[in-house]
């Protein structure tokens, strides 16, 4: 179905809360006094976006807006993980004590424009879309990073986020004009149908053009090498922008790198194994940006003596683990990395929740600002990190495990040995630096400085419900797998 | 009692939450929960071993259910010979290591949670025979030793935790990529490791021996085998006693029971190749090098600790000899061992607690204050040795003459540090107990009732297996001879596959 304007709004209806969401809060941040309460307005529109998601009729799979969007369960699934990534994104705003300094009308509003943003981005069903939904996402990232404007360290991570963003974005819309001149569209089903015709096709040139390409989608998921920006901007950020960056964002550019380099430039056979179309050898650049993302993060994260820095690179490298789902070409594959990214959002926001609550009452992000928590009162976040660092190393009775599960299932039956070795060995380097915080808070004793951690009913309540997913998850996934199952097809135009 | 094993298994889950649920000021609550956690467990394991059937190597008081039926994942338990002794010791030893933690005095809360989870992880990996459920034990079991070890150890704990998790997670990823392919490559998608056995012939030689050799250097760090043992000398001297006793009592038995289940039963062909190297060779090495390892420590703990590496390396030799007698004999050792080493680690604990220091030549005639308590050390040391009359010379035995028609030079080697064995425990009885008494020890107590407790019915086991050792045997012997059948039924097809 190729839907007009306005019979593409039934099916995007999420959206337009999210816009309303953005009218009503500048408006809103004019007339209210107490500024807090921007926050209940933001937490109300995502969390109604969400509901909008999930109470929408089983309509089929269309393009919107004269094929510039696609509506398909595929963007289902990554929409209800950006609105729950916008969720707790807000819901920690409202409890950081940071973000409360700043002008809080402006920053819902940006990061509810921000989530229309990545809505779009997993939506898009055209070159064009991709990029401008892209350059929409990067914008209020760079906006959002500096916020904490009398902070240097923000402004700082914000400039650099920017130009990273705008080398990467330009490198990107000049790998799409490349793909333009060769298939003479921009439109993914059309690509498709050039790329698969049969013919003279100036492969090389092909390969050049996803190169350019990948630079800006693998920028979003911020794989090496295009991952330098991560531990500078993630470090910088107020927390709960931080957490959405690292979460939200990322899904984001999952969405569209999988949304391009699967139903655009590749053939589904049965069997669900996927081909490259027109011999281009992409899957073997991927495979080795694979390797290289989960090993240099981890290598680098063995280091960090920061929080925030330690999950950086800690996040880089989880990029890595998801990208093994993405290269094993196969819908097995696929379906992995999707679980993969459910399970990295529970147990990553969960973490940047402890950064904060921990953050909040001394004021510091080191790692030595955790010594001895268990013993001075902070025996509940304490527990809460463990559980969420354990599931990020992927140890059982979390759902980062069956993640891995998942991942390392697909990889062996799509026979890629050494990467499983390579995952497998990661793993077990990763453990080392995510025991790093477990072992100062637990093994250590405090020394009287460190300051107490208080008890704070809003952020607690989050991470409760956190905590208990990852456990939940990790015993019984089923929800969570079959919604992935589902989401595995792609609108790729009337069959 | 339909659900005696999934009752087994988590009754210390329960005792676990209403020890997390009770308010962290009840000190002295929690020790008597983790207590009545145990016991129930201790008697289910009664029950077991009376009703067991002796005559049949088939799975008994098996349970299932789907848990993950898209990936044919089921919570399957069940114990047959190869899983039974163990099951009974860890419930032993988890009731006797619950008394010998009343020392503790420190985040008690923490700790008997931490005890009663190990527990569970411990029997879980015991009792099931779905390979993923089994996997998620075994891994599981890592997380309380991790925080045991590194919370309530002595200096450097946090070196010798850091070490057991770091090596023993790298051992448990590499099985879990063996399990995978297992799974992908079998006859058919499944993790049930009966019928993953029945299907065994499916796989073929080569990807056979790769997986073997996957799981067994994951299992080969449990056991330690030789060079995979660095962690274990670390881990026990850090360790408080009663996870000293824990470890070495329980833990280290999962890697040969892990060998055992899974690469003698599921890939027969390729153990059948390649036993004689990891199993007997390696089994070799252990035995010499950890007794003379042993004879040159100082410290009392690292003593024993290197003494279980050695005593570890006959269960290898005996289940490398393919015959009758050395697989029983390996089997019956891994029991044995784990109560005489038990013993063992407890006396260590013992004096530990009263001079606060493990330094073998800082004693000397602690005969003269404590007699009680030399009288049970000798026992357990001569125990050690393995004296006839005791339990580990049977099983010491059993594993030499088993091997003898199949490796009689490794038998050789292992018969002869039986001397190195006695002479580094004599001295070190020597050097502790006899002799004049050191002056700063003059006013030691003897065992109080409590240590005495946690000793007494280990000797009690170790003398009564040492003249009947059929009240072991006879549980596991079914079940061994037709593991060993099924590996030896092998060897023909596999001759013929290599060439």
């Amino acid at each position: 179905m190729d839907l007009g304007n306005l019979a593409s709004l039934q099916r995007f209806i999420p959206e337009m809360i999210l816009v309303a969401g953005v009218l009503v809060i500048v408006l809103a941040d004019l007339v209210v006094r107490v500024k807090s309460r921007l926050g209940a307005l933001a937490l109300i529109a995502a969390v109604a976006s969400l509901l909008a998601i999930g109470l929408e009729p089983a309509l089929p799979g269309a393009w919107l807006f004269h094929r510039m969007l696609v509506f398909d369960s595929f963007a289902i699934y990554f929409r209800v993980l950006i609105a729950l990534a916008a969720v707790v994104a807000i819901w920690m705003s409202i409890g950081s004590d940071e973000v409360n300094k700043c002008d809080l009308g402006e920053y819902y509003a940006l990061l509810l424009a921000s989530t229309f943003a990545m809505f779009l981005m997993a939506e898009s069903a055209n070159l064009l879309m991709a990029y401008l939904a892209l350059e929409f996402v990067s914008l209020t990232s760079y906006i959002l990073t500096g916020f904490l404007r009398h902070n240097r360290r923000s402004l700082e991570a914000a400039l650099k986020y920017l130009i990273y963003g705008g080398v990467a974005s330009g490198t990107m819309i000049y790998g799409m004009s490349w793909i333009f001149g060769i298939t003479g569209s921009l439109d993914f089903a059309v690509i498709n149908k050039a790329l698969s015709a049969p013919g003279h096709l100036p492969v090389l040139a092909v390969f050049i053009a996803l190169v350019l390409i990948l630079t800006g989608m693998g920028y979003k998921v911020a794989s090496v090498p295009f991952h330098m920006w991560a531990p500078d901007v993630y470090t910088g950020a107020p927390i709960p922008i931080t957490t959405f960056l690292a979460v939200a964002s990322k899904a984001s550019g999952f969405a569209l790198l999988t949304r391009f380099f699967f139903p655009a430039i590749s053939h589904l056979a049965a069997g669900g194994a996927w081909t490259a179309l027109a011999g281009v050898d992409w899957p073997q650049l991927l495979l080795f940006i694979c390797i290289i993302t989960m090993t240099l993060g981890n290598l680098a994260a063995l280091q960090q003596t920061n929080m925030k820095r330690l999950l950086a690179y800690s996040s880089i490298a989880q990029a890595g683990y998801a990208l093994m789902g993405f290269v094993v070409l196969s819908n097995d594959g696929i379906r992995a990395m999707l679980f993969y990214l459910f399970a990295y959002y529970v147990m990553d926001a969960g973490a940047f929740l402890v950064v904060m609550i921990v953050a909040n009452s001394t004021g510091r992000e080191d790692v030595d600002a955790y010594r001895g928590l268990a013993w001075r009162g902070g025996i509940v976040p304490a527990v809460a990190l463990t559980i969420f660092l354990f599931s990020l190393t992927g140890i059982p009775l979390t759902v980062g495990f069956i993640g891995k599960f998942y991942l390392f299932a697909a990889v062996i039956h799509g026979q890629f040995y050494i990467l499983a070795i390579v995952g497998i060995l990661n793993s077990v380097v990763s453990l080392y630096y995510y025991l790093k915080p477990i072992r100062t808070m637990f093994f250590e004793q405090p020394r009287g400085d460190e300051g107490t951690v208080r008890f704070d009913a809003w952020n607690y309540g989050l991470m409760g419900v956190l905590a208990c997913a990852t456990i939940v998850f990790g015993l019984y996934w089923s929800p969570i797998i079959s919604f992935a199952n589902r989401s595995l097809s792609f609108f790729t135009g009337p069959a | 009692m339909s659900h005696a094993l999934t009752l087994i298994t988590f009754v210390p889950i329960v005792g676990m939450v209403l020890i997390l649920a009770l308010p962290g000021a009840m000190k002295n609550a929690f020790k008597w929960i983790a207590v009545a956690a145990t016991v129930p467990q201790l008697l289910i394991a009664v029950f077991l071993y009376q009703h067991f059937d002796t005559a049949t190597s088939a799975v008994q008081f098996a349970e299932k259910a789907p848990w993950m039926p898209s990936y044919h994942i089921t919570y399957f338990v069940g114990v047959d010979g190869i899983s039974i002794s163990m099951v009974l010791l860890t419930a032993l030893i988890m009731f006797i290591s619950t008394f010998a933690s009343f020392g503790i005095n420190r985040a008690e809360k923490g700790y008997y949670a931490m005890l009663l989870l190990l527990d569970t992880g411990m029997m879980g990996v015991f009792v099931s025979l779905d390979f993923f459920l089994f996997y998620i034990f075994w891994e599981v079991m890592l997380l309380p030793m991790y925080f045991l070890i590194g919370i309530w150890g002595g200096p450097r704990r946090e070196y010798a935790a850091i070490k057991f998790f770091l090596y023993t997670l790298l051992g448990s990823v590499l099985i879990l990529l063996a399990m995978l392919g297992l799974y992908y490559y079998g006859a058919a998608q499944t993790f049930d490791l009966t019928e993953l056995a029945a299907n065994s012939s499916h796989y073929s030689i080569g990807f056979q021996r790769i997986v073997w050799i996957a799981l067994f250097i994951g299992f080969a760090i449990k056991i330690p085998a030789f060079p995979f043992h660095t962690w274990l000398p670390d881990a026990h001297v850090e360790a408080p006693t009663a996870i000293s006793v824990i470890l070495a009592g329980v833990l280290l038995k999962m890697g040969t029971y892990g060998i055992l289940r899974v690469n003698f039963a599921v890939l027969p062909a390729a153990s059948f190749q390649l036993a004689w190297l990891f199993l007997g060779v390696i089994g070799t090495i252990n035995i010499v090098y950890g007794a003379m390892c042993a004879m040159a420590q100082t410290d009392y703990k690292k003593l024993i600790a290197y003494s279980s590496i050695s005593h570890m390396g006959y269960v290898m030799l005996g289940m490398a000899a393919f015959t009758a007698a050395g697989i029983n004999g390996a089997v019956l050792q891994m029991f044995n061992h784990g109560t005489v080493t038990a013993m063992l680690f407890i006396l260590v604990g013992v004096i530990y607690d009263r001079a606060h220091h493990r330094e073998i030549n800082g004693f000397g005639g602690l005969a003269q204050q404590m007699p009680v308590y030399t009288a049970i050390t000798g026992f357990a040391f001569f125990a050690g040795m393995g004296l006839p009359g005791m339990s580990a010379f049977i099983s010491e035995l059993l594993v030499l003459l088993g091997a003898w028609p199949t490796h009689p030079f490794m038998v050789v080697f292992g018969a002869a540090t039986a001397v190195l064995t006695a002479g580094y425990l004599l001295w070190t009885f020597q050097r502790i107990y006899l002799g004049p008494l050191n002056e700063k020890y003059k006013d030691f107590a003897d065992l109080s009732f409590r240590e005495a407790f946690t000793l007494v019915p280990l000797g009690v086991i170790v003398l009564i297996l040492g003249v009947y050792p059929h009240a072991i045997l006879s549980l596991l012997n079914t079940s061994l001879v037709h593991l060993n059948q099924v590996v030896l039924s092998t060897s023909g097809a596999a001759v013929a596959m290599v060439r």
